[in-house]
């Protein structure tokens, strides 16, 4: 039973993965540098956890020492590892958090062309919501907004009033300058 | 831009851009960045491109990374946004490998300070990513500044950075504590939640900080779900560490918790309150209530967290954990296998005696539904159970021999025979139906490493059985159905049967005869070898080459034969020369129990094996300079410590134990950051008729780093008694004061100083090597004739049991228990304790201890040794 108390710490996530329907990396940030050190080792293990996750639609699953929760749309796997003792729906609202910040960057398409489509995108936003561990934003709309999305590239209706703002100042900007 | 978008679209039909990318075409196209006018619709695909190998696990050497790196400066000319932020997002990334990456502070700082909201955050987070100590003083007022400032994200990644940087120079951050005080006030949720974990990070070494940030916090009502969970946690371990504390008002902070909104919040709590070591049946209830009801939630996650909280519990206040049986039952056929698995070990935890079979029916619909990794998981239970009531064998034995019966893998399988072998080795009644179980099983089994495991087994436990001779039947089968390896171990043990039971031996030589003419060598050869032994009716030989085998550790086996040959010496290989093999200690064992159930783990490299450690010191004791010729590592016992664990050295003792000398390893560590040691030397004060011999001083001790000091004593040549003393020892060396940021020294001058270190016993146990005897009466029994003798009675008078005595007993002379005499069987008042051993030198020991009950532990201790000193030794130390 010793250490099952959690340890007061803002480094949550171990770990963000998101792999395509054949088990390939598409994006993966690992946190914690004691924890699959060697590309191989990570490679290994996400082999692992496709295996395992790709058939049950489970959502939840402790692998190797990790939780790690999980989600998954058309061709794409979205997961969110942490601690065996973490609290495992502070990495649901990650995930969640992760998986709407991708729909909302490509307007509910959420599939594999998109993502590398917009990648540069879209590892912004994962920059956003997690820092070395420490989670940094769990507020999908937020995550949008502080990402460098242009105006145009979000419809109307799903811009934060701050964003709207934001592009209006900036055209005004542009329009000043020519 | 979105014609940009459309561009790229249309040129790379989507996504096939990041296709068989390759390092060096990427290297050479992220020579545009040096162009004078930078293009941002061709850098920053060729950034992305870039970044995606990197996080794809492509390394760089440092100077390709560093030219890289040099190259992506000149995109900060341009104004992209994009672009901007996928710079930041490259430095991040490169600055753990590239050179002189500070080169771009002065551009990244401009960005921090600057007005655009959309690149201060990133800027600051990129920044703190490449400071070092000293360039953090000159970005110290920035810092500040952006811990406090309006922009939420801004103070966010202030926040966050000050704690990564926290490891970097905990002093200078430690002077942000105002502003991290001031930004817990703050209306944004995630600024909270950072800055509280910040303020506690810099407090949480002084108690009384912390115990007033708490009850500052818990009165406040934090708003951010994150921050509440964070002082949930801080709360509970203030309250574990601290048992005189006044509470009340935590408790009920926590007790609060469980009504929050925030199911986070809410089973945080749960979690904390049912972990926490005080807590009583009061406090648990709501906790448990709580959990009880997410156990019937819609979320998957929800009930998972539920229901691994309730498994863990199940092992502290199993009552508790009663009252959700229920609920548990049902969740025995979710739809996700992890809660159905950690249903059912919580189950079986917390299930009563007349409970287990019913349950056992549940399960067994279950398990033919289940993948192998779970099932191994629901095995581990059932051994589990049945160690718990072993008169409940027969039906979990029935149980198991079934799951055997089922397909299923190599490992799963192996966790069915090894918890069959574990409800053998404890509980007697049960042997005789699990070694038929295992029986049949061999009669159907796939899997050779596992049948060669059972044979093996069968070997050593069928003579000791009523009718041996009903097993004869079913080894001899395996010798005329399966493959070589399997029919090799089928011979081996049926010449066990050979030699401990007379009776059968005719037969056994009728059929050891018919092996000889097997088409395979290692069968012939071994029938050969087997059955000459046993013509020879001979009770030392059966003993010594059938019953035990080789005691030695098989790498260094390996590794003396090889220098043997290489060496042109015509001297006989001396097998005492050889380590023997180290026996597993139980810590090691438990070790390996611990893993939360429900756990899945991939089947990784087999571990390497224990006596590997061994051979690591004594690779590296040899490889000191001008070291003596001591032969080879007889044993190394446990690591000891010298000083507590908090203070401002640490120091740790490893024992080497050669047939002469003794080596001890003292492992350094130095905690104190203005502190740079040299010349760590351990000067040990032996005790009557040891000699130190060699000293290896430890040349430096940084901060926070292990150095390692040698000292080599020679053990007392005539009085082997005196070879059981107490070291007194003092840690020497020379202090520099130097700079705690940079561990660069003031001045080269030091200054003497020496730490007094806790003393170190020499014990018995420390000479002693464990070795394993299958068959100890019979080496007892031969060992009367040729070995010397001792015996002694002495009173125990400390010990009020009898399982407290054999485990004091077994520490204390470093023998092994043999034939399962370590365990005491319940209520008995007398036991006999059987041991084995080898003294340094290669001497054999054996000793019986007879126990007794009465007031104490009364103890008759007989000690045979090859060597009559040794003998000595051991009794005159007893006591």
């Amino acid at each position: 039973m010793e250490g099952s108390l959690l340890e007061p710490t803002l480094y949550t996530v171990k770990g963000i993965l998101i792999l395509d329907n054949d088990g390939q990396r598409i994006l993966a940030r690992y946190y914690a540098k004691n924890i699959f050190p060697t590309p191989k080792e990570q490679k290994a293990f996400e082999k692992n956890l496709f295996n395992k996750t790709h058939r049950a639609n489970a959502e939840i699953i402790m692998l190797d020492g990790l939780t790690c929760v999980y989600r998954s749309n058309v061709d794409l796997f979205f997961y969110v590892m942490g601690s065996s003792q973490e609290n495992e729906l502070i990495l649901m609202s990650v995930l969640n958090c992760l998986y709407d910040t991708v729909s909302q960057i490509l307007r509910k398409n959420v599939e594999r062309r998109g993502v590398l489509d917009y990648l540069d995108i879209i590892m912004l936003a994962i920059d956003e919501i997690c820092d070395g561990g420490i989670i940094l934003d769990a507020d999908p709309s937020s995550v949008v907004s502080r990402v460098a999305l242009r105006g145009e590239d979000i419809p109307l209706s799903e811009q934060t009033v701050a964003q709207v703002f934001q592009s209006a100042k900036e055209q005004l900007k542009w329009s000043l300058l020519k | 831009m979105s014609s940009f978008r459309r561009d790229k679209k249309e040129d790379e039909d989507g996504g096939n851009m990041f296709v068989s990318l390759e390092k060096t075409t990427i290297l050479q196209e992220a020579r545009k960045f040096n162009d004078t006018t930078v293009n941002p619709r061709k850098c920053t695909p060729i950034l992305t491109k870039l970044l995606f190998l990197l996080y794809q696990g492509e390394l760089l050497t440092v100077k390709e990374a560093t030219d890289v790196f040099f190259a992506m400066t000149k995109l900060f000319q341009s104004k992209d946004v994009v672009l901007r932020r996928m710079v930041y997002l490259g430095i991040k990334e490169l600055s753990c490998i590239a050179d002189d990456v500070i080169i771009v502070t002065s551009s990244l700082t401009k960005d921090m300070t600057g007005k655009e909201d959309i690149y201060r955050p990133a800027a600051i987070r990129a920044l703190c990513s490449i400071t070092d100590a000293t360039m953090l003083q000159a970005i110290e007022r920035y810092m500040k500044q952006a811990i406090v400032d309006r922009n939420s994200a801004v103070s966010s990644a202030a926040l966050v950075s000050s704690l990564h940087l926290t490891k970097l120079a905990p002093d200078v951050i430690k002077r942000w504590v105002n502003e991290a005080q001031e930004a817990i006030n703050s209306d944004n949720i995630m600024v909270q939640y950072h800055a509280l974990g910040l303020l506690y990070h810099i407090r949480k070494t002084d108690r009384l900080a912390v115990t007033k940030l708490v009850a500052k916090l818990t009165k406040m009502s934090l708003k951010s779900p994150y921050a509440v969970c964070m002082l949930i946690r801080i709360t509970a371990k203030l309250l574990d560490e601290e048992e005189s504390l006044n509470d009340t008002a935590m408790i009920e902070f926590m007790e609060y918790c469980l009504r929050h909104k925030s199911e986070m919040v809410v089973y945080e709590a749960a979690h904390a309150i049912v972990n926490l070591k005080r807590t009583t049946s009061r406090e648990l209830a709501p906790a448990i209530s709580v959990l009880q009801l997410f156990c019937g939630s819609a979320k998957p996650t929800l009930r998972f967290a539920a229901v691994r909280t309730l498994n863990q519990v199940a092992i502290t206040h199993p009552s508790a954990v009663t009252a959700c049986n229920l609920d548990l039952e049902n969740l025995i056929t979710d739809s996700n296998r992890s809660i159905a698995t950690l249903a059912i070990t919580t189950l079986l935890k917390t299930g009563a005696e007349s409970s287990v079979d019913r349950l056992m029916k549940q399960i067994a619909t279950f398990v033919s539904e289940i993948s192998d990794e779970f099932k191994v998981v629901v095995v581990q239970a059932i051994r589990a159970l049945a160690l718990k009531f072993p008169r409940k064998h027969s039906v979990l034995m029935n149980f198991l021999s079934a799951m055997l019966r089922e397909e299923g893998g190599l490992e799963y399988k192996a966790s069915i025979a090894d918890t069959i072998i574990t409800i053998i080795e404890d509980n007697p009644d049960a042997k005789e139906t699990g070694l038929a179980h295992l029986c049949e099983f061999i009669e159907d089994c796939e899997h050779f490493s596992l049948a060669v495991r059972i044979l093996h087994l069968l070997g050593k436990e069928g003579p000791k059985t009523k009718q041996p001779s009903r097993y004869i039947r079913f080894i001899y089968n395996r010798v005329i159905l399966e493959c070589p390896s399997i029919r090799a171990a089928a011979v081996s043990s049926m010449a066990q049967f050979g030699a401990s039971c007379p009776d059968l031996l005719e037969n056994i030589q009728v059929l050891l005869a018919r092996c000889q003419m097997d088409s395979d060598d290692e069968v012939r050869d071994r029938a050969t070898y087997y059955s000459n032994i046993l013509s020879k009716q001979d009770k030392s030989l059966y003993n010594n080459y059938v019953l035990d085998t080789l005691q030695v550790s098989i790498p260094s086996l390996e590794k003396s034969l090889r220098e043997y040959t290489q060496g042109s010496t015509n001297q006989p290989f001396d097998m005492k020369s050889v380590p023997l093999q180290a026996i597993p200690t139980s810590r090691e064992e438990e070790h390996h129990k611990h893993k939360p159930d429900g756990m899945l783990v991939s089947a990784g490299p087999i571990k390497a094996a224990v006596s590997n450690k061994q051979v690591n010191y004594a690779e590296k004791i040899s490889e000191l300079p001008e070291i003596l010729d001591m032969g080879s590592l007889f044993k190394t016992s446990e690591v000891v410590e010298l000083t507590e664990s908090e203070t401002e050295y640490f120091v740790r003792c490893i024992k080497h134990c050669y047939a002469k000398h003794m080596v001890l390893q003292f492992d350094c560590l130095n905690t104190l950051s203005d502190q740079l040691l040299e010349k760590v030397k351990i000067q040990v004060d032996p005790s009557e008729g040891y000699r130190v011999v060699q000293e290896f001083p430890c040349p430096k001790l940084p901060y926070n780093e292990t150095g390692t000091a040698y000292v080599v004593v020679e053990f007392p040549e005539e009085d082997l008694v005196g070879t059981v003393g107490t070291f007194g020892a003092v840690m020497k060396f020379v202090v520099k004061d130097c700079d705690p940021t940079t561990g660069l020294p003031d001045t080269d001058e030091g200054y003497d100083d020496e730490y007094m270190l806790e003393d170190l016993e020499i014990t018995l146990g420390d000479q002693i090597q464990k070795v394993s005897k299958a068959n100890w009466q019979v080496s007892w029994e031969e060992a009367e004739k040729s070995f010397e003798e001792r015996e002694d009675t002495y009173s125990l008078s400390t010990f009020n049991s009898l399982e407290e005595a054999v485990k004091n007993i077994v520490q204390y002379l470093g023998l092994q228990p043999c034939e399962r005499s370590d365990k005491v069987q319940e209520g008995k008042t007398t036991h006999t304790l059987l041991l084995a051993g080898v003294y340094r030198g290669g001497y054999e020991v054996l000793v019986r201890a007879k126990l007794a009950l009465s007031e104490g532990v009364t103890m008759q201790l007989t000690v045979r040794s090859a060597d009559a000193e040794v003998a000595e030794l051991i009794t005159a130390t007893v006591g």
